[in-house]
């Protein structure tokens, strides 16, 4: 059984001092509870709608608040959203996740949304790979928001036999229609991770953020998925709020066991198909 | 027809969560914990009132009326309505003299000038009283109204923040409803009330349910204009609709800046206003 809290916060817009202390008191509130991983939402460090900010808030690795956090996950494994600032300048929206006092991996985001309200590609540079990290607590596939919208990048992470997706996300809350008793934005997303749960068999770990930028609620909603499909629990309203679980190792190997879709899997399929339509259009 | 049969109807205990968030997020960001906004006794104040009552409590909601010489007496009689049922503060300023003493100088003012120098006697109004106050001015523009720009720039289109702003008209009935605001607010037909027998309906030309519809359909269902014929309305009417949306795009953007330099304030100086909030 792992631990988690997901800390379901409302980052200040750009303000990297006062978002690291949010950290660290979700951190020490985490702790406190005995939890061993601490899930924060997409760019949890910065805000979200950064646009020219992006430039003055990126962080290169170990950097002031990146070097904090890795001090603070000396006991506790903590995953956090930063703008992160290559060597070669670009800057990606990434997801850390730090354990033992330092960055044990990365994920930066490969689906920049950039349609409707957000401009993410016009300020980010996307990510090129989905890779699994390994952290002492088992395997976790990262995916950030958008990057959940999308087939590979939880395909990927299920053929590297994630133990669970952490997936957050910085998403506002739109559609409210009579007959949706949660956003619409957010009844999709929770369909999004059980289908996620179910095709991956892992957990998802869903942490969303809450507040306001520019008259842009975001939507909360945070929420763990077991392998199987299930809800474990979730966070409700638009309040900033923790979310406890437990993630139960032993869960993911029975569901495997009894429905073995890693076993049946043809990827070697995949990539034959994908060369093949890639012939076809070049020719 | 029941509540759910139209395709505009909402889930209104979520939007008014959503909406009552907004209204204290954006307000405590900048240390407010006031509003005060316009109560023309009619549907829209009415509503972004009952929000702003819920958000921030009634003691610190000032509804502002302002007459004119010309305003009708039933509109302060529902303003007053508003008031009582809502709990929150209520004021009244008399515009007459402020506007007369301008139009005064300026002997041949048409309705249309004449309605926006009331309009904007009253922002002049708000915005004193916001600061007397340590209050937000709190906008009443609907979006059907945004669309349209049926309304004055710098007059009752100016404020700090809208939380109706992407509610249709029917909407905000909807939501006047829920908000069990007085019935009289809600039953009357939309006026402006500039001058006397104006009605929102009767100067636009068509109504609030064609309007919504029509708008809903091209700007939230991003159907063509040709769809939208398809859809039962009449093409005249759509080509109208639209033409206005655009001659209007000019009153929802902040003034064209001349671009020189590198970096360009409404250009490329790209902050929200929340920046650092």
């Amino acid at each position: 059984m792992t631990r988690i809290v997901l800390a379901q916060i409302e980052p200040a817009l750009g303000d990297l001092r006062r978002n690291l202390a949010l950290h660290e008191a979700e951190v020490a509130a985490a702790r406190a509870s005995d939890a061993q991983l601490v899930v924060f939402p997409e760019l949890s460090l910065t805000g979200y709608f950064l646009k020219d900010l992006v430039a003055e808030v990126a962080l290169a690795t170990g950097e002031g608040p990146l070097a904090r956090l890795a001090e603070l996950s000396r006991d506790i494994t903590i995953a956090a959203g930063f703008a992160e600032r290559a060597r070669d300048g670009r800057v990606y929206n990434t997801l850390g996740l730090f354990e033992d006092g330092r960055m044990v991996g990365a994920h930066r985001k490969v689906h920049l949304v950039t349609y409707g309200m957000f401009d993410e590609a016009r300020d980010f540079a996307p990510g090129e790979r989905f890779r699994a990290i390994d952290s002492k607590l088992g395997r976790f596939g990262v995916l950030l928001c958008e990057d959940m919208w999308h087939l590979d990048g939880m395909w990927l992470h299920f053929l590297a036999g994630v133990d669970a997706i952490l997936a957050s996300s910085a998403s506002p809350a739109r559609g409210a229609a009579a007959g949706e008793p949660i956003p619409r934005s957010q009844r999709v997303w929770t369909t999004i991770q059980d289908a996620a749960a179910v095709l991956t068999q892992s957990h998802v770990v869903y942490c969303n953020r809450v507040g306001c930028e520019d008259g842009i609620v975001f939507g909360g909603g945070s929420r763990v998925v077991g392998p199987d499909g299930l809800e474990l629990a979730r966070l409700d309203g638009l309040e900033a709020g923790r979310l406890s679980c437990e993630l139960d190792a032993s869960l993911v190997r029975r569901v495997r066991t009894i429905t073995p879709l890693r076993r049946d899997e043809k990827p070697q399929l995949v990539l034959r198909d994908l060369r093949a339509l890639e012939d076809a259009e070049e020719a | 027809m029941s509540d759910h049969a139209h395709p505009l109807d909402l889930n209104t205990d979520l939007v008014e969560a959503l909406l009552v968030r907004f209204l204290r997020a954006e307000a405590g960001k900048f240390g407010f914990e006031r509003v005060v906004l316009g109560l023309s006794g009619g549907i829209d104040s009415a509503v972004s009132a009952a929000l702003a009552a819920r958000a921030f409590g009634p003691a610190n909601v000032l509804g502002v009326m302002m007459p004119y010489t010309t305003s009708s007496s039933a509109s302060e009689a529902d303003a007053r309505t508003v008031a009582a049922a809502l709990g929150i503060r209520l004021d009244k300023v008399e515009i007459g003299a402020m506007a007369d003493g301008y139009l005064a100088t300026t002997p041949d003012t048409d309705r249309l000038r004449r309605g926006n120098v009331m309009a904007r006697c009253r922002m002049i109004v708000l915005y004193d009283r916001s600061v007397v106050e340590r209050a937000l001015v709190l906008g009443t523009s609907n979006k059907t109204e945004l669309l349209l720009g049926y309304s004055t720039q710098f007059g009752d289109a100016a404020c700090a923040l809208n939380p109706l702003g992407d509610l249709y008209k029917h909407q905000v009935v909807q939501l006047a409803r829920h908000l069990g605001l007085p019935r009289v607010v809600i039953d009357k037909p939309p006026t402006a009330d500039l001058f006397e027998g104006q009605t929102d309906e009767g100067e636009l030309g068509f109504s609030y349910a064609q309007a919504d519809a029509i708008l809903f359909a091209l700007v939230d269902e991003r159907r063509t204009l040709d769809e939208v014929v398809g859809l039962g309305h009449a093409r005249p009417l759509v080509e109208r609709i639209v033409a206005r949306m655009a001659a209007n795009q000019y009153k929802r953007q902040p003034p064209l800046v001349a671009k020189l330099g590198e970096r360009t304030v409404t250009h490329d100086f790209r902050y929200l206003r929340d920046w650092g909030r």
